[in-house]
């Protein structure tokens, strides 16, 4: 075991695959020789060689269109796309080529590509560098999307993903890259090492793509949130002091369905939290399944708390970010109902 | 003071429209064995001249001439004629086929039967094609069953894709034919992804990317351009220049200036046109490209031209934007009729045995097509099962399509 922040944790993961598996290579722009800009990937070359990690031409659709021409050779390509907000580039190569491969060939060619991607806001980043575009890949067949909201899952699920025979979307959230975060932007940010979760194996060890965990168990309201919003829940329900169980999706694609509705029709009240903005969010895709099969155990409405439907401001962004605050008035809300 | 103009806008127009009189001769056309044959070593900027020439080796005589002739034996080819009769003999029984409404789509390759069958024999095992929909001769020409083609395109019980591609949208990892995607241009750069893997991996095989006159101008060319360039990858970057993108001529994608081929040259690329309607031209070039690939000396860009002498697909009628007589007058010939002189010329082949080949690929293409309607057709007979919608989206099936496939019944 070893402390780790989130960015060491994607490190070692893809340290660690790129050391057993030959045919892992690792690419994108500035990830190379300078390690990426988040230095995800720092060191990598050094240690593997150009051939395996390497610099790319500022073209996404170029990096995840020979991304899908490797894997079809029989690579394992785990690219990064510098912030998610320059995916769409590749958006059609993402959607209509890596995600249907399998499917229109019947099996005779398949895409095990991993996609990896900062997400989300809180470090000031603006309307180009704070998106939380995973909606967007929710709604795609074929593909499967990973949220981590800590370094022990990032490690274990990115290696599970670059194993993985499908293509993953590995959206990291750029605000839990050096420790947690329980929303209150005033109030220093604690660093990994002072968390249980920033506990990590060194070597080699996976999460199931499809598990969601539970962060807090409780009896009074279940939150359903991912990435950031994690700790964001968590903040909110210490605050508020209310017994909520908090689940952590970790996937989005597939979804622990089961695990949803065992907590919902347990404590027969809802709340699901997201950072991306509101309007046709994946949020939207959790409430209408918890109706579908929770419905006769509701006691109140379903609430949403997420992003407003507008882009992401620069000097705002503390307002913006849904905060404990937000997701303490939403708890509030569904408990009187 | 400087005056200005007004301003307009410059829209490229063809230079004939339906009802005018077709007028190739603004085509220049190499004389057949001028274009000299470079060292496969060569400087890019050194055969700058050739991204704007046209290499041919067939001449009027039907005789195979200059620099770049004889890398074909006779037995080769007679058996490269036999594969373009072959698709044009598939494309018509297809074509009527969906007339019948046994299918609900269907693109030939009427007049460009040279550039897949001839490039195809310039590969070897192992290499792979990603290529678009008009190139069916790479699997006709690695004798592929035309049985499993005619399966694939009526989605019957027996094909390989289990209805779910368009008709003619083939595959095979085998014959080193990538699945067809049907967005234009995206496996340009999925080519280049291939052949920068077998160079990481030190193997020895090559990929070749395919793409038409008018996908040019999508973004994803470029980017493979840029990648193929950047990496030296051991690519055949090939662009089918049949003059027309459904009913858009080839200058709207071009503009007036420079050719195809010459939107290499900004990128380092070694770029040559070659006559796409002359099969010994068509080789010798994939052949010369396939060696500097192979010997990882990098990509090389190969302009084919020749001329869509059918409908884009079974959807369009190409007499609404261009004179009907227009593939008559188009200064290349065809590319069957061309092989077969020049065989008769070097005294191999005859009028004689062209009929009875005709006659032997005709019952071929008859008894492969009572195969296929065997298994069934789009509208008639085997389907493959609803249960096959569900599978194959993941690798193993996920438990919320699970559910979709039992709440279907399946
Ligand atoms: C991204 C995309 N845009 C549009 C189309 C519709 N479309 C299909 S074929 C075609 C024309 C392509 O022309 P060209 O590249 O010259 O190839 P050709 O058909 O002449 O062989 C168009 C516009 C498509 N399939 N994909």
């Amino acid at each position: 075991m070893a402390r780790m922040t989130m960015i060491e944790a994607v490190r070692s993961a893809m340290d660690v695959s790129m050391a057993r598996d030959d045919n892992v290579v690792v690419f994108g722009e500035d990830v190379g020789y300078f390690g990426g800009v988040f230095r995800c990937t720092q060191g990598l070359q050094a240690k593997y060689g150009k051939t395996r990690c390497f610099d790319t031409p500022i073209s996404e659709s170029g990096i995840v269109g020979t991304a899908i021409g490797m894997a079809a050779y029989g690579l394992k390509p785990c690219v990064e796309i510098q912030f998610a907000d320059y995916m769409y580039p590749a958006y059609d190569q993402l959607t209509q080529e890596a995600a249907r491969i399998r499917y229109r060939s019947n099996g005779d060619f398949t895409c095990p590509i991993v996609v990896r991607m900062p997400t989300g806001g809180g470090i000031f980043g603006g309307q180009t560098h704070s998106q939380s575009p995973e909606a967007l890949f929710t709604h795609v067949c074929g593909l499967k999307v990973v949220v981590p909201s800590n370094p022990y899952d990032a490690k274990g699920l990115l290696i599970a993903a670059i194993e993985d025979p499908d293509p993953v979307m590995f959206l990291e959230p750029k605000r839990l890259y050096n420790g947690p975060f329980d929303g209150h932007h005033e109030r220093p940010v604690t660093p990994w090492s002072k968390h249980d979760l920033g506990e990590v194996p060194e070597g080699h060890f996976t999460i199931p793509i499809g598990k969601a965990e539970i962060r807090r168990t409780g009896s009074a309201v279940t939150v359903v949130a991912y990435g950031t919003m994690v700790h964001v829940a968590l903040a909110a329900a210490e605050d508020a002091g209310i017994d909520a169980e908090v689940i952590d999706l970790r996937s989005l694609l597939p979804l622990d369905l089961d695990t949803i509705v065992k907590s919902v029709t347990k404590t027969g009240r809802c709340v699901v939290v997201h950072e991306a903005t509101l309007t046709s969010g994946f949020g939207a895709e959790v409430v209408s399944l918890v109706q579908e099969h929770c419905f006769y155990h509701l006691e109140a409405p379903v609430v949403r708390v997420a992003g407003w439907d507008t882009p992401y401001p620069h000097a705002q962004e503390w307002d913006y970010f849904p905060g404990p605050g937000r997701v303490g008035r939403a708890l509030a809300e569904v408990m009187e109902a | 003071m400087v005056e200005s103009a007004r301003l307009s806008l410059h829209v490229p127009e063809p230079a004939v429209r339906p009802g005018g009189h077709p007028d190739f001769s603004n085509v220049k056309i190499a004389k057949a064995g001028s274009v000299p044959r470079p060292e496969v070593d060569v400087a890019s900027e050194d055969i700058r001249d050739l991204a704007y020439s046209i290499i041919r080796v067939l001449n009027r005589d039907g005789e195979a001439v200059g620099p770049w002739a004889g890398s074909l034996t006779d037995e080769e080819l007679l058996t490269g004629l036999r594969n373009m009769m072959k698709l044009r003999a598939f494309d018509a029984r297809m074509l009527m086929a969906q007339r019948q409404g046994k299918t609900s789509f269907y693109m030939q390759h009427l007049g460009e039967e040279a550039v897949s069958c001839a490039f195809r024999k310039a590969l070897q095992k192992g290499d792979m094609n990603f290529p678009t929909y008009r190139q069916a001769g790479l699997l006709i020409a690695d004798d592929y069953p035309m049985v499993e083609m005619m399966n694939q395109i009526y989605s019957n019980e027996s094909d390989p894709l289990r209805g779910r591609q368009l008709p003619i949208m083939y595959s095979s990892k085998e014959h080193g034919f990538f699945t067809i995607s049907g967005n234009l241009a995206t496996q340009y750069v999925q080519a280049v992804g291939w052949a920068m893997a077998s160079a990481i991996k030190n193997d020895s095989r090559i990929a070749a990317a395919w793409i038409g006159d008018g996908s040019t101008a999508e973004s994803d060319f470029h980017s493979a351009l840029v990648f193929a360039s950047t990496y030296k990858a051991p690519v055949i970057l090939n662009i089918v220049n049949n003059q027309w993108a459904i009913s858009t001529f080839q200058g709207i994608a071009r503009g007036g200036s420079g050719t195809f081929a010459a939107r290499g040259l900004g990128f380092g690329i070694p770029a040559l046109r070659v006559d796409g309607n002359d099969y010994l031209a068509v080789h010798a070039v994939a052949r010369w490209a396939a060696e500097r690939a192979r010997r990882n000396l990098g990509p090389t860009l190969i302009e084919y031209v020749t001329y869509r002498v059918g409908a884009h697909s079974t959807s369009d009628d190409p007499s609404a934007y261009r004179p009907k007589t227009e593939s008559e007058a188009w200064p290349l010939g065809d590319p069957v009729l061309r092989l077969k002189k020049h065989l008769i010329v070097r005294g191999v082949w005859s009028e004689e045995r062209h009929t009875q080949a005709e006659a032997e690929i005709l019952d071929e293409v008859i008894e492969a097509q009572r195969q296929a309607e065997g298994h069934g057709t789009l509208h008639d007979g085997g389907k493959p099962s609803v249960r096959d919608i569900f599978e194959g989206v993941y690798a193993e099936m996920p438990p919320h399509i699970r559910r979709q496939r039992q709440k279907a019944g399946y």
